[in-house]
């Protein structure tokens, strides 16, 4: 493998394999950014991957009040699915349980799409009659009457076949704790980017998969090949400095907010440096098969 | 391309049927083939060419310079293009019309914007009895649309609508929301006698306290809650009001409970 160096960190000539998805946004305020964020922290909880949640979600960006369509302080929170049905399902589900549920909410949409998928247009039969449709401005929403006031939701939000899901890299440290600050460093500079999340807790994975494994019905299994405690057993790909891997996965609405994301996080642990962070940074794919976007790191580096 | 322009001759003589001087009846028609439409409603009715001096070519903005209340089912079921009328208008103006713009900038007669289903009207002057309402014999009014009336209304406004917004910025007289089934009227200033009068569904939003509430409204509390505030805000941005009407925490009632009971009248001042 051809080696490639920035900043003393060295780059593996691979590429991150990501596939196509669907995707939804919404924009969820509340009386306070802290209420915003909660329903919207609720809402995209256990979302961290479409095997075992149905779904990928989690807050995309913080919008000042000036920006919402209410003027209280909101977030943005983007959805993805492999399916419109799934993702549907999967946002009614969560709206009705966690952004109706919360003090103060409203919600609308956050995103103009193709096609659209249902809000309000699912949650108002909560109002048991009592629900009042208001169609203005372009937009139809729904006021459904709630213990603290009315819950105000926009009836649709739009939907994407754009987006794509499962852009990465790996994050190769000396120990753990420098593996986590240069993980902490990309997030934080891919959490500024629009149109992109990250899914996992943190935003940073430690369980990155490989396809398949030796027991019936495993879908996925642990990435033998990044376990430093199997180095030498094994086929590894860690050499001797390496003691801890970290993955960072993103979702984006386009293709191009994916690859803005990776940019954006490579830059940042590049510039956080091989001392306090990561010796050596590469990516995960299945050999290019699966998957129809491939992000070269070559390509994204600062 | 100039404005597809109507200049009025002289007051005319009889009443006039101007519902086929639309953009979309008009499209692709030269001047000589609109100056043979009839317009008349007489035994002897007048053509197009009689009436008004016809200049310009672009029928998608049609101007009628000079207006008079004997214009009657001016932009009736128009659904694209702007007619503007630099003068008052009879009635019916923008009969069940179903998209574009149509402005008056005098006043306009009886039941203007009658069974509308979409597209925006505009009067700079007063209006007539039953803006939005349905014609005699009809089960709905206004089913979509916005109708800006910037002087005073007359009777029944939003009669029977089922949908769309009225805002009416000089009040309004008797029984504003009549019958109504759902949908908007915004008013400033003062209304008439028992607003909401057997309203289903549907929201008045007022600035101030109505004069006189029939008794099967009931008074819900002040409210706090976000619809009046994002309401407040599309008023604005179409330049409709200037100001919030009602703000964070408006008074509510809730009616009319002698018929269905949920429809809302809400209003800033108490």
């Amino acid at each position: 493998m051809q080696e490639l160096t920035r900043n003393g960190i060295t780059i593996d000539d691979t590429f991150a394999e990501a596939f196509g998805m669907r995707a939804t946004a919404i924009i969820i305020t509340a009386p306070t950014l802290k209420w915003a964020r909660q329903a919207a922290i609720t809402m995209t909880g256990f979302a961290t991957s479409v095997i075992g949640c149905g779904c990928e979600a989690a807050i995309d960006i913080d919008i000042p009040a000036s920006k919402t369509p209410d003027r209280r302080p909101g977030c943005r929170v983007m959805i993805f699915a492999m399916g419109t049905d799934e993702l549907q399902k999967q946002l009614k589900t969560r709206l009705g349980q966690c952004v109706l549920t919360s003090p103060g909410s409203a919600c609308f949409a956050g995103l103009k799409g193709t096609a659209s998928l249902d809000l309000g247009s699912s949650l108002r039969y909560f109002g048991d009659g009592w629900q009042v449709s208001k169609k203005f401005g372009g937009r139809h929403y729904w006021r459904v009457p709630v213990m603290d006031g009315e819950f105000l939701c926009e009836a649709k939000t739009g939907l994407t076949k754009e987006a794509v899901g499962g852009g990465n890299f790996l994050l190769l440290a000396a120990d753990a704790g420098k593996a986590l600050a240069a993980a902490e460093r990309a997030v934080a500079a891919i959490e500024k980017v629009p149109g992109a999340i990250m899914p996992f807790p943190g935003g940073i994975v430690r369980s990155g998969s490989k396809v398949g494994g030796k027991y019936k019905g495993m879908m996925a299994s642990t990435n033998d090949a990044y376990a430093p405690t199997l180095r030498g057993v094994v086929k590894s790909a860690l050499g001797p400095e390496i003691n801890a891997v970290l993955e960072v996965v993103i979702d984006g609405e386009t293709n191009d907010a994916v690859a803005a994301a990776m940019r954006a996080g490579l830059k940042a642990v590049i510039d956080f440096g091989p001392r306090r962070g990561a010796l050596r940074i590469s990516a995960g794919n299945y050999g290019g098969k699966l998957g129809k976007f491939h992000y070269h790191l070559k390509d994204l580096l600062p | 391309m100039t404005p597809l322009t109507f200049t009025l001759q002289s007051e005319p003589e009889e009443r006039l049927d101007l519902s086929g001087l639309t953009p979309d009846r008009l499209a692709g028609m030269t001047s000589a083939e609109i100056g043979k439409l009839r317009v008349g409603t007489s035994r002897h009715p007048a053509a197009a060419g009689d009436v008004f001096k016809i200049t310009g070519k672009d029928a998608e903005n049609i101007v009628f310079a000079g207006g008079s209340g004997r214009f009657d089912f001016l932009g009736a079921e128009m659904t694209a293009g702007r007619i503007r009328v630099a003068g008052d208008v009879g009635a019916r103006a923008g009969r069940r019309m179903a998209g574009g713009l149509l402005k008056i900038e005098g006043k306009a007669g009886l039941q203007a914007g009658s069974g509308m289903k979409n597209g925006r009207i505009d009067i700079d002057g007063d209006a007539g009895e039953g803006v939005g309402g349905p014609m005699a014999g009809e089960i709905h009014g206004m089913s979509g649309g916005l109708i800006v009336v910037r002087g005073k209304a007359g009777d029944r406004p939003g009669e029977r609508m089922r949908r769309g917004i009225i805002a009416l910025l000089k009040g309004c007289g008797d029984h504003a929301g009549l019958g109504m089934v759902a949908g908007t009227i915004v008013a400033t200033g003062r209304v008439g006698r028992y607003p909401g009068h057997l309203m289903k569904r549907g929201s008045l939003l007022f600035d101030r306290r109505p004069a006189e509430l029939s008794p099967t409204f009931i008074d819900c509390g002040r409210v706090e809650i976000g619809f009046p505030v994002l309401f407040d805000r599309y008023l604005m941005e179409e330049g409709i009001l200037d100001r919030p009407l009602l703000g964070a925490r408006p008074f509510r009632f809730g009616g009319d409970n002698a018929v269905l009971g949920k429809g809302e009248i809400m209003f800033a001042r108490g």
